[in-house]
């Protein structure tokens, strides 16, 4: 049995939308370095569990949680924490590319500008390369950083973004259906780059493709309603479910 | 086809031709007032009539001083207004959440404001800003006439005051054009909010604001019930070089060469030309307006 | 690290915000002192014994001359109330039509082409000053209708009610616009597809659908003509008459100030008068508009709510 560091705990963990209760307690532990995938029908909760994880969902209005989300023991809805802080530690990739209309050095230094790294600060160029090299974008973009970022395919947008969050250093990266607007190739892209990012990174991904999700996750958990039905390998999950409605999810009989 | 329905289409025909001779009496009107003061005023014009003061009495030279008072006066009200007009946006549209009471109160002011007669904004100044605060700066001075009468600086005060919800709406306008998506992508890098408006939200907001300004300069420069008794002269021998001293401006300057002059035949056709410079001035203001927000909604349909 | 809060920048941030929120509370204030003051200046009438002695609030509706300034003065508001009515009235029969029949054909007849070209053209017009709408009426246009009409006055209500037209038919044309643009395209198809024509469809169907904004349009350039000072100063001839001839000179209350303020004894009872009638304009301007405001909003919302 291999043994795993938990640094990321979801404790009975609930959110309302005004009265709407979108989340019921969940309970997950999120490993280290592996890629966590979230599945389950539409509208099921399954971007609200991951706004949920770096407190986006407070830029909606009425919106109430219970239960605790615990980074490396710290409960991030306690109220001494900085949300600046932590949103710094847990990046986000979300569902259309979503870039600023600057320019694409621009986008991936942003974050780093507004933070108070001096050492990131003074070593802009090379954090901003190191990025857009990560996220395995450089090559494409190497020779127009200084041009809008606004002008590059979709796909590229995309990993111009995923670059933009990589430039803060988080430790977690959280992805809302990053390849959904995309085409299959740039999905293919993506699919690899994720794959590499979990060597540094831990990632939570939700995607409404199966496959998707057993190709690039460790760990898959599977929502429905706002519960957390089943959460598991991947594998297991995906061979061996044990509750009926996963499979049933899985098999594709809706969905 | 039968007759009958024949005769309805002809009909209705004639009822939607009737509504568009609405649009082109639109036109006509705009039309023939531009004709009217391009054909009454353009004798008028010289480099000498917009660079010298009048002369005998106003009944001959130019209308410097006007327009010299004009922009003088346009420039404090902008510094008043811009700063807390974009704030007041930048709050009702980044910060307050829509259903608190307070942002209720603070949109059911902006449009009352709007609302307010341009003489009532005349008589506020009259009584706030030049009975109640400039007599209050004077007594504190010890001092008589210096703040406490008509100057440049209460009338731009009152126009700021005046022309508030312009900028505000034009700035709101500006700001829900931004994708929400932009304000998501820069929190969750981990600005702060402040960051997120200062970096992401005001700067594409610039054209929008840019608009405003044109259209409140262009309003500004044409308003006269609120600065007739705040700080608007008849005539003065001098340009105006201080806030506190009293100015000559070309909407007003219009209104007495019309209205208020002993000799109308000589001081008519100064008028017309004083009207000529005033009209071309806001008409390009406000063509410059239209091009800028059409420019921003083209790029807008191209980026997104 | 830890995730703990940094004062510095949760000082910052709501210093920043602290700040942008008082300023936009000035709004507030603003509207609250513009009442308080105009209100201050004309409590005189109601309270100061000295003042009372010259003008009361009685002899404010009392008779029917406003002759402020003789040996005997007479405050009546009546004269000036018609004259505001009346030259409200002309405009609004003028632009009502003009404005509606407008952003019907823009928003339901005319190509987008057409459509892109006829909103800048009612923009330009609201740009033109009021002091040049004035200076056309008096100088250009009263003669004009007078050799046309054979008027015997060349400066009176009618005169001034056209000119006041041009300045209020931008702000029904916006407002009415917005309020049948509002109205969802699903209206529309469901009326054509039972086979109404498009004429009948804008009026059967849209325009009822619009009809409070419409009104509301119709209120909010109301509470403009009411308002508008220049315009009426210049071109209505200013004799306040107590006449409901409209082809005669005329006084509104927003004229009666502008030409009466700048010669008035501060402080005495005409000065007083003035402010009130400023007050009087105020309030009927705020309830104009905050009626116009509320039919507005809430067919906005309605219909809105309609496209969800
Ligand atoms: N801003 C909001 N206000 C109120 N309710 C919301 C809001 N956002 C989401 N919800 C509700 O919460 C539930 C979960 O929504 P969520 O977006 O998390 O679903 P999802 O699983 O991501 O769906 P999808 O696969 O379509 O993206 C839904 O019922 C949705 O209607
Ligand atoms: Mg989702």
């Amino acid at each position: 049995m291999e043994i795993r560091e938990n640094r990321l705990e979801i404790k009975d963990f609930s959110l309302y939308y005004h009265r709407t209760k979108a989340l019921e307690e969940i309970s997950m532990d999120i490993p280290e370095k592996k890629v966590t995938a979230i599945i389950g029908p539409s509208g099921c909760g399954k971007s609200t569990l991951l706004r949920s994880i770096n407190r986006m969902n407070e830029m909606i209005d009425g919106v109430l949680t219970e239960g605790r989300i615990l980074l490396d023991a710290e409960n991030i809805y306690d109220r001494s924490i900085d949300v600046v802080e932590l949103r710094r530690k847990v990046g986000m990739v979300f569902q259309r590319p979503n870039p600023f209309p600057k320019s694409i050095y621009e986008n991936v230094a942003f974050g780093v500008r507004m933070g108070e790294n001096k050492q990131a600060k003074g070593r802009l160029e090379e954090v901003v390369e190191r990025s857009l090299k990560e996220a395995a974008i450089w090559d494409e973009v190497k020779d127009r950083l200084q041009r809008s970022a606004m002008e590059l395919s979709g796909g590229q947008q995309q990993r111009v973004c995923i670059a933009r969050a990589l430039a803060v250093e988080p430790e977690v990266i959280l992805m809302d259906e990053p390849a959904s607007a995309l085409d299959p190739i740039a999905t293919a892209k993506i699919e690899e780059l994720i794959f590499k990012l979990k060597e540094k990174y831990t990632i939570v991904i939700v995607t409404h493709n199966m496959q998707q999700a057993a190709r690039v996750s460790d760990q898959t958990a599977f929502l429905m309603l706002g519960k957390l039905i089943e959460y598991g390998d991947t594998a297991t999950i995906f061979t061996n479910p044990k509750n009926k409605t996963t499979e049933e999810y899985i098999t594709g009989r809706f969905g | 086809m039968n007759y009958q329905t024949k005769f309805k289409k002809i009909g209705d025909k004639v009822k939607i031709g009737l509504t568009g001779t609405a649009v082109l009496l639109i036109l006509a009107i705009l039309a023939i007032i531009l004709l009217a003061v391009i054909a009454g005023g353009y004798k008028s014009l010289s480099w000498e009539f917009l660079s010298q003061p009048p002369r005998d009495g106003m009944t001959k030279g130019g209308i410097f001083p006007a327009i010299f008072g004009m922009v003088f006066s346009l420039i404090l009200m902008l510094i008043a207004v811009v700063p807390v007009g974009v704030a007041t946006a930048v709050y009702l549209h980044e910060y307050a959440r829509p259903d608190f009471i307070l942002t209720r109160l603070i949109r059911g002011a902006v449009n009352n404001l709007a609302g307010v007669p341009s003489i009532v904004f005349g008589l506020f100044g009259l009584g706030f800003f030049i009975q109640f605060i400039g007599n209050g700066i004077d007594r504190s001075l010890g001092q008589s006439g210096l703040f406490g009468q008509p100057c440049i600086l209460w009338a731009s005060l009152t126009l700021a005051l005046m022309n508030l919800p312009m900028i505000i709406v034009a700035t709101e306008e500006a700001l829900r054009a931004i994708p929400q998506a932009e304000r998501a992508g820069a929190l969750a890098l981990g600005a702060t909010k402040w960051q997120t408006i200062r970096h992401v939200v005001l700067p594409q907001a610039i054209p929008g604001i840019l608009t405003g300004v044109v259209l409140v300069v262009s309003r500004g420069a044409g308003e006269v019930a609120p600065i007739m008794f705040t700080g608007a002269a008849y005539y003065l021998p001098y340009l105006p070089k201080l806030p506190t001293d009293q100015f000559m401006t070309l909407g007003y300057h219009i209104f007495v060469m019309t209205t208020q002059s002993p000799d109308i035949d000589a001081t008519v056709p100064i008028a017309m030309g004083a009207t000529l410079v005033l009209l071309a001035l806001t008409f390009s203001l406000n063509i410059i307006a239209i091009i800028i927000r059409s420019r921003t909604r083209s790029q807008l349909r191209k980026g997104r | 690290m830890s995730l703990q809060k940094k004062r510095f920048r949760y000082l910052g941030e709501s210093l920043i915000e602290g700040n942008i929120k008082i300023t936009a509370i000035l709004a507030i204030i603003a509207v609250f002192l513009i009442f308080l003051f105009i209100m201050r200046e004309s409590l005189p009438i109601f309270f100061s014994q000295e003042v009372m002695q010259e003008i009361t609030f009685g002899k404010l509706f009392h008779g029917i001359e406003w002759q402020p300034v003789s040996d005997n003065p007479r405050f009546s508001m009546w004269p000036i109330i018609l004259g505001s009515l009346k030259v409200t009235m002309i405009a609004l029969v003028f632009a009502v039509p003009a404005a509606i029949g407008a952003a019907l054909y823009s928003s339901e007849f005319a190509g987008p082409r057409l459509k892109e070209f006829i909103k800048p053209v009612v923009e330009l017009l609201a740009g033109i000053p009021s002091v040049v709408l004035g200076f056309f009426a008096l100088i250009i246009m009263a003669s004009f209708l007078k050799s046309i009409f054979g008027w015997t006055y060349r400066l009176n209500a009618v005169n001034a009610g056209i000119a006041l037209g041009f300045a209020v038919i931008p702000a029904i044309y916006s407002l009415a616009e917005d309020a049948i643009n509002a109205v969802p395209r699903s209206f529309r198809e469901a009326a054509l597809g039972l086979g109404a024509t498009p004429w009948q469809t804008a009026t059967k169907v849209v325009l009822p659908a619009a009809l409070p904004g419409v009104s509301a349009a119709v209120l909010f350039g109301m509470g403009r003509a009411v308002g508008e000072t220049m315009v009426v100063l210049m071109a209505a001839g200013n004799a306040p008459l107590f006449s409901f001839n409209p082809l005669e000179s005329t006084r509104t209350m927003t004229a009666t100030i502008a030409a009466e303020l700048g010669e008035v004894v501060f402080g005495g009872g005409h000065y007083h008068a003035l402010f009130f009638i400023g007050l009087a304009l105020f309030l009927v301007t705020f309830v104009i508009n905050t009626v116009s405001w509320v039919l507005f909003d809430g067919l906005m919302n309605r219909l809105y709510g309609a496209k969800k």
